[in-house]
């Protein structure tokens, strides 16, 4: 495989329980895609500028606090109004299966609950990744 | 690494057992092995009570005294909080550890924009003294101990503490708050930090000094290697790792012309029980004789009560499951068993539910009861340190031993802890532990019941506590309120002498005291720390 995936890795808010996000970082990175791992007391805002400098394929967010649907739409507002909508979004944390659809119809694409599996995260990015941004 | 690698021959036979700090667990164990890693009934043990304290800081352990029961607690506007800590008290709860929001930890009030959703979800919101007012109301503060879990702003909550005691009529003397106050695990696994390492350090240090004094009762930092471990150390590096930090707090106060003597009795910890069950006993029994020693010899402390490591032993949310959520009211009891057999002095367990969120009043009122009958109703006040002399437990404790001087040792090498965090080396190699344990889980060689084993994938629908968005509300208004109707001048003079202090080094106490009987808010002292300390950058680890 050749194609070079990039991932923004975050965590927006005031939570500082990374364990998870740093998990996930180490996991990306073993699997051979580049990671930009802006750690801690991230907002929105700086998370999407990030993105779009960056020029990211995927943004991981890590979000323990019950706060994921909020912060969630807001990032989906800001990256469509910086027209980079077809960013690849997953969250992780401490999300209850219930708000799955919501954060689906708004556009966040991997949901990873708590005790999801490493492997399942990296093989859905790989194959979602979208294809505009597949570059040899 | 959870419980142990367990290595099996081709016929499922376990054949080699290697506990997560590294040791291998023998299949049998005799007089030999004793013999072997030279053990010595006078100086490895010796009586409960006395140096090297292995077997119970105290002579007679649980049979002159209970263990304190103290739940994590605090939710929504003080009101609510107010209310679980006396249904917590009323059934029999005998201490308090008090669970503050995001916001709080983080210095900013609940009106700041980046509190905006966070107010009083995972903790109490606290503002002013008038919320700590309504949050202790009706408390017995000479009877119940509050542990304060706040580290960066933790200064200006125990200067509130001192100022709602008082003003609810109690003895500063008398009072015993033990607010967490360790920023150094803070970085490496909790992430609540704010200021730059150095003035960080100096506040821990001002707190300490001020409480020698001021509030003898006090317990001025819990060092807790409990979130170290639950950001992937093993149990060996958790209890080097706190000794380490808690010797850069020690450091920071003799610096200033005091002997380790004075201060370091009042010294807490907060320590993780999960996993497996010899491993937690031997590392508490093996701990409590690394802290005495390196008290003695490298701070020259004598008086045996200075030399005790005195702590919150609790089941950690680690072991905890999301899936199937009920089994985790088994293994709670179990972290208690271990606590009770380590001859911890404090306890508290996560609730079952807390992989989702905080707990319900049943959730947490079972783990109050876990801890109530473990003490009343399987004999385990009969007889202190009671796995003392097991061929085993004696091997091991030894062995938990060595591992944890070996584990402080790499780090002193690497020119100490507070450069090893600033450097972020210690961050790196507990987040590569914690991969290599969701690597371990996913490949099957870890195993936890309901979620790699013996799962049926179902989904359990259990009740859980609900976050009411009319609390961030109330508490909003309440501070409009305050602002509108507090002394304006004497806020601003407060705040002004609080500035210059922290500029001029001297002890931040008086002055936050000072703030705080003014009505001055957590955001606003936390401010003028921000303008005067700088804050921290995280260090890159990848």
């Amino acid at each position: 495989m050749s194609e070079h995936i990039k991932v923004l890795v975050a965590k927006p808010g005031l939570d500082g329980h990374d364990r998870g996000g740093k998990v996930m970082a180490i996991a990306l990175k073993q699997a051979g895609m580049e990671v930009v791992y802006m750690g801690l007391h991230q907002t929105v805002e700086a998370i999407v500028q990030a993105a779009v400098q960056e020029d990211v394929d995927v943004i991981g967010l890590s979000i323990m606090t019950g706060g994921h649907l909020p912060i969630c739409r807001k990032l989906m507002e800001l990256l469509k109004a910086e027209g980079v909508e077809e960013v690849l979004v997953c969250v992780g944390g401490v999300i209850p299966r219930r708000d799955i659809p919501a954060l689906e119809k708004m556009g966040v694409k991997g949901v990873f609950p708590g005790g999801s599996k490493i492997d399942d995260a990296v093989a859905f990015i790989r194959e979602n990744v979208p294809a505009r941004v597949r570059r040899a | 690494m959870d419980v142990a690698r367990y290595m099996k021959n081709e016929k499922g036979a376990v054949e080699k057992v290697i506990l997560p700090s590294g040791i291998e667990v023998k299949q049998r164990y005799g007089p030999e092995d004793l013999e072997a890693v030279g053990f010595d009934y006078a100086a490895d043990l010796g009586e409960p009570g006395e140096y090297p304290f292995t077997r119970n800081i105290f002579p007679g352990g649980y049979r002159s005294r209970e263990w304190t029961t103290r739940q994590y607690t605090g939710f929504g506007t003080p009101r609510e909080t107010n209310e679980r800590f006396k249904l917590m008290i009323d059934h029999g709860q005998t201490g308090l550890n008090v669970a503050f929001d995001l916001p709080t930890q983080m210095g900013y009030d609940s009106d700041h924009p980046l509190a905006f959703g966070e107010v009083g979800r995972v903790g109490m919101a606290v503002d002013s003294l008038r919320d700590f007012e309504t949050a202790f109301a009706g408390i017995d503060l000479h009877k119940v101990g509050a542990g304060l879990t706040i580290n960066a702003v933790a200064s200006i909550m125990l200067a509130m503490y001192q100022a709602v005691a008082e003003k609810l009529g109690f003895d500063r003397t008398k009072i015993s708050a033990t607010p967490q106050n360790d920023i150094l695990k803070e970085v490496i696994g909790r992430g609540a930090w704010i200021y730059d390492l150095e003035p960080a350090i100096r506040l821990i240090g001002d707190t300490i000094e001020y409480s020698m004094t001021t509030m003898p009762r006090t317990n001025p930092v819990s060092v807790c290697g409990y979130h170290i471990r639950e950001s992937g150390a093993t149990p060996a590096q958790e209890m080097a790792y706190a000794f380490l930090i808690a010797n850069a707090y020690i450091d920071e106060v003799t610096r200033r012309g005091y002997q380790a003597e004075e201060f370091v009795g009042r010294f807490s910890f907060n320590f993780n029980i999960f996993g497996n069950l010899w491993e937690q006993v031997a590392k508490f029994r093996a701990g409590r004789k690394v802290w005495a020693r390196n008290l003695r010899e490298k701070y020259g402390v004598e008086n045996p009560k200075n030399l005790m490591l005195r702590g919150l032993f609790a089941g950690g949310g680690s072991g905890l499951t999301k899936a199937e959520p009920e089994n985790n009211i088994m293994r709670g009891a179990y972290y208690g068993l271990a606590a009770a057999l380590s001859g911890a002095q404090s306890t508290a367990l996560c609730s079952f539910d807390e992989a989702y969120t905080i707990p319900t009043p049943r959730s947490a009122l079972l783990s109050l009861r876990t801890l109530q009958l473990l003490m009343d109703e399987v004999g385990l006040r009969d007889t202190v340190d009671p796995l003392a002399g097991s061929y085993f437990i004696e091997t091991l404790t030894k062995q938990m031993e060595e591992k944890i001087w070996e584990e402080m040792r790499e780090i002193e090498e690497r020119g100490g802890m507070v450069d090893c965090v600033a450097s972020g080396y210690v961050q790196r190699k507990v987040a590569w532990q914690a991969y290599e344990f969701e690597r371990d889980l996913q490949k099957g060689e870890l195993i936890k019941v309901g979620v790699n084993k013996y799962a049926t994938g179902e989904e359990e629908e259990v009740d859980l506590h609900e976050y009411n968005e009319s609390w961030a509300e109330w508490q909003v208004n309440d501070l409009a309120d305050l602002k509108r109707t507090r002394d304006g001048a004497a806020v601003r003079a407060s705040l002004k002498e609080l500035e210059r202090v922290a500029r001029a080094k001297e002890n931040i106490m008086p002055a936050l005291v000072e703030c705080c009987l003014a009505y001055a808010t957590v955001g606003e002292m936390a401010d003028v720390f921000r303008e005067a300390f700088g804050t921290f950058k995280e260090p890159s680890i990848f």
